[in-house]
């Protein structure tokens, strides 16, 4: 078992309160899989990413466990979290790309980040280069600046060095975004000819955009105002969802041939809950035309299917 | 009812306006009352410059926007007021697009300040709801709140009421639903379609194919500035015939197929056209006169071919090299 996280709950401090952006949450990723996490904005992907390599000053761990490798993760203790980080969890944040030194080279910027993890560049460079080789760029690209490379280049740089030492967990989050298709399909291909090579043992990829998902990812995690709602196999997710919320999200996403004349699709009412004080019981209750009295209670995440797990009353 | 023909536009980049970018060459298209016709490309396609030409909130450097037979490039300042009367555009950010420390319903009175002076109190609010009730919102749940109490797809929608306040005929959607979350893109999609039905023209600037095949009656494919392939949306998807449009929909992701799957099914269709250009096959069988879609600068040679022919009724494609200065590959 690579990653087991249980009962996760991060919470956002603010002003007015405790914002329980991530609610319980109880998940396993098995090595080699790359699991997809799935769900609208707000609906706390991003700070499931963001809490298993470093919880910012706003956010408060507030129970739970994580555990990579059977050795436990001190998610709350940043300072501890310093020898895991890069070396076993990797994270590829938003707008990375964008987030490369302007005034740096690239090589000069690895070296940079390597020698911050007493790691020597020379001794990694022949590796380095061959890893840049893989996804299609020259080895050219260290003696260049970011400005000097399109988008889908930056992006497959910053997934090459952030997986230089082999961490047994990467996090990608919303990587292949604002990216054209064309850089998207070659991104999202380098994910996961990485883990066949084994550059990385499991990976999490995060992103709004569930066709991507279907591509890449072998298992996928729908996400629901800080609540799992549903986990399975990435073809079961689309062809047979079983959460009421899943299947309304694909639903709505008009595959390459439903026309408008021919069939509407229809969108989900409504908003999600805040997350301040979200109500009691299943969260997506207020939008779900399977809801009934039982939905006040929180339904529990259970498994209904071998590696088929939903968080429903009206399913299980 | 719009027509653009033959329209470029030229930006001075570099120090001093140095260097010449072509970002739109010679683009010819139209757009018909009650039809949306999507306008397809990755960035740096000139879509979006397009669509502000339209807009005329940029010049173009050359060819003709007419809207309803009366040419918009060079419109004076009266005259674009009432051009904007029929024609508005709504744009990809919905929370930049209002003022954060107003509420919305100031967008609307600034409307009403420069278009509808004389218009009374009474009346103008029963637009005004009629107009919110054309985009499926409730009147009492949006004004008096400010921007950041709405979420995207309401403020998306209230750009659009905003616009239909205007008893506009043609819409310039850029971008409209990519910053908008799956479950809420599909009802401003529907709402394309029912204004669709309702006899409004809309330009529909998107890169995402999925999306511009679902509301769209027809569907222009740009590449690096230039019109590669045209034509009815169901003709287009289901039978690309330009390279860059065939390599755009194998990229795409789709829900039901991998892309080995899509992969295997565009060799074939690669094997079939590898090494030929209809355009120009066409063009030899035609002569030159007949084939010509565009009015193209013909005596140049082919870097500067950037006319299209009807391949098939209503389908048009253009020669299949790709960047202007690359050879076509048919070598003709």
């Amino acid at each position: 078992m690579s990653l087991s996280v249980t009962d996760l709950r991060v919470h956002y401090r603010t002003l007015r309160g405790d914002v329980k952006a991530l609610d319980g949450v109880t998940f396993e990723v098995a090595d080699g899989e790359i699991m997809g996490i799935a769900g609208e904005s707000g609906c706390g992907k991003t700070t499931l990413g963001k809490a298993l390599i470093r919880l910012d000053t706003r956010m408060k761990h507030a129970g739970g466990t994580v555990a990579l490798d059977g050795e436990k993760l001190p998610i709350a203790d940043d300072g501890a979290m310093r020898r895991h980080r890069y070396r076993e969890v990797s994270l590829i944040p938003q707008y990375a790309m964008s987030a490369m030194n302007p005034t740096r080279k690239i090589g000069r910027m690895i070296r940079d980040l390597l020698a911050a993890h007493n790691v020597r560049y020379t001794d990694v460079l022949p590796e380095l280069e061959r890893r840049l080789e893989l996804v299609g760029l020259d080895a050219e690209v260290l003696k260049r600046y970011p400005i000097e490379l399109s988008g889908g280049m930056k992006q497959r740089v910053v997934l090459v060095l952030s997986t230089l030492l082999n961490p047994s967990l990467l996090i990608g989050d919303e990587v292949t975004s604002a990216l054209d298709v064309s850089s998207q399909k070659a991104v999202a291909r380098a994910l996961v000819e990485f883990r066949d090579h084994g550059f990385v043992r499991s990976m999490i990829v995060i992103t709004h955009d569930i066709s991507v998902l279907f591509q890449v990812a072998d298992t996928i995690l729908v996400m629901y105002a800080g609540h799992l709602a549903e986990k399975a196999p990435a073809r079961t997710i689309i062809d047979e969802p079983l959460h009421p919320y899943t299947k309304m999200l694909i639903g709505a996403l008009p595959k390459v041939g439903d026309r408008y004349e021919e069939q509407q699709l229809e969108g989900i009412e409504g908003r999600p809950p805040s997350l301040l004080d979200p109500p009691a019981g299943c969260r997506f209750r207020a939008r779900c035309p399977l809801a009934h009295d039982k939905c006040a209670e929180a339904p529990p995440f259970r498994e209904v299917a071998e590696g088929h797990q939903v968080a429903c009353w009206a399913v299980s | 009812m719009l027509t653009i023909e033959a329209l470029d536009k030229v930006y001075k980049t570099g120090t001093f306006g140095t260097s010449d970018l072509h970002a739109v060459r010679q683009v010819s298209l139209d757009v018909q009352r009650g039809e949306v016709v999507s306008l397809i490309g990755e960035s740096g396609s000139g879509k979006s410059t397009i669509g502000k030409m339209v807009l005329h909130l940029l010049d173009s450097t050359g060819g003709s926007i007419t809207f309803d037979g009366r040419d918009v490039t060079k419109l004076g300042f009266r005259a674009r007021r009432d051009y904007y009367r029929k024609v508005q555009g709504v744009f990809q950010d919905p929370f930049s697009s209002f003022n954060p420390i107003f509420k919305v319903d100031r967008t609307f009175e600034t409307l009403r300040r420069s278009y509808f002076p004389r218009v009374s109190g009474a009346a103008w609010r029963e637009k005004l709801e009629e107009a919110l009730g054309a985009v499926s919102l409730e009147p009492g749940d949006i004004l008096g709140k400010f921007p950041h109490q709405l979420s995207g797809g309401q403020l998306q929608r209230l750009l659009i009421a905003r616009a239909l306040l205007l008893d506009i005929e043609l819409l310039v959607a850029d971008e409209i639903i990519s910053m908008l979350d799956a479950s809420t893109r599909i009802d401003v999609l529907n709402l394309l379609g029912e204004l669709k039905g309702r006899g409004l023209g809309i330009l529909f600037v998107t890169h995402d194919l999925s999306l511009g095949n679902y509301v769209s009656d027809r569907v222009v494919i740009l590449y690096k500035g230039r019109v590669v392939e045209r034509g009815a949306t169901a003709a287009v998807f289901d039978d690309p015939l330009h390279p860059y449009t065939r390599d755009l929909l194998a990229s795409v992701p789709h829900l039901d197929r991998t892309w080995e799957e899509v992969e295997a099914e565009e060799s074939q269709r690669s094997a079939r056209l590898a090494g030929r250009c209809l355009y120009h096959e066409a063009l030899a069988a035609q002569g030159r006169s007949l084939g010509d879609e565009a009015s193209v600068g013909s005596a140049s040679g082919p870097a500067d071919d950037v006319g299209l022919v009807e391949h098939a009724p209503g389908h048009f494609v253009g020669c299949f090299r790709k960047a202007a200065d690359e050879e076509c590959p048919a070598g003709m």
